[in-house]
């Protein structure tokens, strides 16, 4: 495949305990939404996390579109990815937040407003742009957190058990809004998530790991 | 989507020797500086004394046998001394009895300032940091002012005292300890508490069973602080001991100064760094082990209401507030106002500008003034400068275990000169400095040195204040600024050194009140043509005559007024932190 993310063989270890994360290997092909789930602590957030870049490879290699990103550090890649709770930063205000991935790119100060009211209208917070994040509730961090993710439009984005943190309720609806929003975006993604039936919502293809290694 | 690629490709490897050059340069700053005017005249000063060397000569060239002996022979005749051991006695029962009553009275004072909620909670928070910056001089000079001969509480015969020491001593340290201990205090969660009252505890038991221990890092780690602060005293107990009583650092002072008894002095000088060694290894498990704890809240509590079961803990605040504190400085702007008779003037502040002839003075005190505070801004830049640098590099968690260990490894190196003698560093300064690196132009006489030693004196603090807020910041924020496209450099722009902004004022105040009232060093290197204020209010202090004592008094209120609107201005400018100090 020449197209899309393509995990070889991918070992991830921290220190000298045994490896979180044992010769991985998996292709998301663009537009398509993959799911990752397992038990927690079976290592699917490391992967998640060593195909953003932000863990060093033990073995293995991960490209894109062919590339190898080996010597790309996390914030050339062009990847998002949304933490399972939020890392909003508190500093600043919903808009601002919204906003931070599109000053690393070229646009102007028009584009940018319009962008940030373009994401925050389509999680369904249109009106929340000069709030400050610590009045929001958990529900409401986690839709700015995926629309400041979602802005600059990344080429994959990497959904770190976004959902989690939150009430059943809540929950649901809210998986059900995100597989319309990746589908209307045409967003390339993998959601890594302990709940199956998360992933059957969001996901066109489950995959499962288990102590450090992706079976099925 | 490939041509994004290439492009990326393209820009990756140009910034990474940029990156490893500015981080080389955080290091090698602070380091520097503190290899060149802290440890080499330290080393120097100790080798010289030990016989290793001679004064002007290199240090650190002690190799042959002979003059190895020497050394010990030193410390033979020092240690053989009954006199090295009262001092060292006294030194450790001041620091005892001091952390003692610093603990005791500032647990009340952390719960009423941190946990209730009231009016004015954060006015008297601010006001809590004023007494832990005001110059040891200027206490010293109140303490006498409250009960030295002839003052008003001069019958209770504390003067020259153990119990004034420690008082003093408690006048400092019980608000380091309310606002360490209440800063971890207002973070905890409630919960628990509630648990164990539902489970029929008393408020006393669930005090003693539940919270106690869940304070017990912090007030452990407060405990080891303020041991390092009274152990290492200097103006408190060179104003207020007079002849009976000394201290490590006092004895070092006279030996050096009076008998210029170089070897003793070293050797004091090593048994004091020992002590303060082992203190500091003990705080530093003690603060990882609460930094671990110590989790930031989103939602951290507002407080309690005020009850009739908070009454005790309300008094013993109010009475240490009013008594230990707020007693000896009323007593001291009363007596300024005072004459030699007792009746009310404003005379001693008219020798502030014009002093009597007999005061034989060089300069107005005013002149010390401005010059204090031209010296204490110059070493606030440094202290700031090289603080901010030193927190930003001790800060960082690489995965690479040897690094972790040299970060750990310079985070200590800097904190050294909290716990050397201050005047070791203005002696040894005093003695390397007049052909620095072997060059030929003596720093001695171009006033240099002043700032220099008072920015040594301040960088631990300003490190202490600044390094915990970044420590508290979740690394995962660095990943999500990066996973939206920061480069490194935007990253620490805009999530680390903003970070660092909230804190940034209550560092400033710490490093310009402690380089304004700095004395130890200060004592070495003024030049009597040149003094500044605090060295000159000891001074006036150890002179005979009314109108000389009364100028002393006025000059420490004004020292004392300085140092504390400079902290209340900086309380204002912060947000919400927990700082260690």
């Amino acid at each position: 495949m020449n197209q899309g993310l393509e995990v070889r063989g991918v070992t991830v270890a921290y220190g000298d305990a045994a490896p979180a994360v044992t010769g991985a290997s998996l292709g998301v092909a663009c537009g398509e939404v993959v799911a990752l789930t397992g038990p927690s602590g079976c290592g699917k957030s490391t992967l998640l996390r060593a195909i953003s870049g932000l863990e060093p490879l033990v073995a293995g290699s991960i490209e894109w579109g062919g590339h190898d990103l080996a010597a790309v550090p996390p914030h050339k890649r062009g990847f998002g990815l949304m933490f399972q709770d939020g890392q909003l930063f508190a500093h600043m205000s919903v808009a601002k937040n919204v906003a931070y991935g599109l000053n690393a790119q070229q646009f102007s100060k028009g584009e940018r407003q319009r962008r940030v009211a373009e994401l925050l209208e389509l999680v369904g917070l249109p009106d929340y742009g000069g709030r400050a994040v610590t009045e929001l509730s958990g529900g409401e961090r986690q839709r700015i957190a995926l629309a400041r993710s979602l802005a600059p439009r990344p080429r994959l984005l990497l959904l770190d058990e976004p959902l989690s943190a939150l009430d059943r309720e809540l929950r649901e609806r809210l998986s059900g809004e995100l597989a319309t929003l990746l589908r209307a975006t045409g967003t390339t993604a993998i959601l890594v998530t302990h709940d199956s039936q998360e992933a059957e919502t969001v996901a066109d293809r489950v995959l499962e790991m288990r102590a450090g290694r992706l079976v099925s | 989507m490939d041509e994004e690629v290439e492009r990326s490709d393209r820009l990756v490897n140009a910034p990474r020797w940029l990156g490893r050059i500015g981080w080389g340069a955080a290091v090698a700053l602070p380091l520097g500086f503190l290899l060149l005017f802290f440890l080499w005249p330290v080393v120097s000063l100790l080798s010289v004394g030990l016989g290793l060397s001679s004064v002007g000569g290199s240090a650190g060239a002690g190799g042959e046998a002979g003059r190895g002996s020497l050394g010990l022979e030193t410390f033979r005749t020092v240690l053989a001394d009954a006199r090295t051991w009262r001092v060292l006695g006294q030194t450790l029962a001041q620091a005892i009895c001091g952390t003692a009553l610093s603990l005791l009275l500032g647990l009340p004072a952390a719960f009423v300032l941190y946990r209730l909620r009231f009016r004015g909670r954060g006015v008297l928070r601010g006001l809590a940091t004023v007494p832990f910056v005001l110059p040891t001089v200027v206490v010293g000079v109140a303490f006498t002012a409250l009960l030295g001969p002839g003052a008003p509480l001069g019958w209770l015969g504390l003067d020259q005292s153990f119990l004034i020491i420690v008082l003093a001593l408690a006048f400092f340290n019980v608000t380091v300890v309310a606002r360490t201990v209440g800063g971890f205090w207002a973070q905890l969660d409630g919960r628990p508490e509630q648990a164990a009252r539902m489970l029929g505890a008393s408020p006393a038991r669930a005090f003693a069973t539940i919270t106690l221990p869940r304070l017990t890092p912090a007030l452990a780690s407060s405990a080891a602080l303020v041991f390092l602060f009274c152990a290492t005293s200097f103006g408190v107990v060179l104003v207020l001991g007079g002849r009976r009583f000394s201290n490590i650092e006092t004895e070092i002072y006279r030996l050096t100064v009076q008998y210029l008894d170089l070897g003793s002095a070293a050797v004091l000088s090593i048994m004091q760094f020992v002590i303060v060694a082992a203190v500091l290894v003990v705080s530093g498990r003690l603060r990882r082990r609460l930094e671990h704890a110590n989790e930031m809240r989103f939602d951290a509590g507002q407080g309690v209401r005020v009850t009739r079961a908070h009454l005790p803990a309300i008094l013993v605040f109010t009475c240490t507030s009013l008594l230990l504190h707020a007693l000896p400085i009323v007593a001291l702007v009363i007596r300024s106002l005072r004459d030699g008779d007792g009746r009310f003037t404003l005379v001693n502040y008219a020798h502030l500008f014009a002093p009597p002839a007999t005061a034989r003075l060089n300069g107005s005190v005013i002149d010390a003034t401005v010059l204090s505070i031209g010296i204490a801004l110059v070493a606030t830049a440094i202290a700031m400068l090289l603080g901010v640098l030193v927190a930003l590099v001790a800060s960082r968690r690489p995965r690479s275990r040897s690094l972790r260990r040299g970060i750990d490894a310079f985070d200590a190196f800097v904190m050294l000169p909290l716990g050397v003698s201050a005047v070791t560093v203005g002696f040894g300064l005093l003695l390397t400095m007049h052909r620095p690196l072997g060059l030929g132009f003596d720093l001695r006489t171009l006033g240099v040195l002043l700032p220099i030693a008072q920015a040594l004196v301040a960088l631990p603090l300003v490190v202490r204040t600044l390094l915990p807020v970044l420590r508290g910041l979740d690394p995962r924020q660095r990943d999500a600024a990066a996973m939206l496209g920061a480069s490194p450099l935007r990253v620490l722009a805009t999530i680390d050194l903003r970070v660092l902004a909230r804190p940034l004022g209550l560092a400033l105040g710490f490093a310009f009140a402690t380089s304004l009232g700095e004395f130890g060093a200060s004592a070495f290197l003024v030049r009597p043509e040149s003094q500044t204020l605090p060295v000159m209010v000891a001074q006036l202090i150890s002179r005979q005559g009314a109108e000389n004592y009364g100028m002393a008094l006025a000059a420490a209120v004004l020292l004392g007024l300085l140092t504390a609107s400079v902290m209340l201005v900086a309380e204002r400018w912060r947000g919400e932190v927990a700082s260690e100090i």
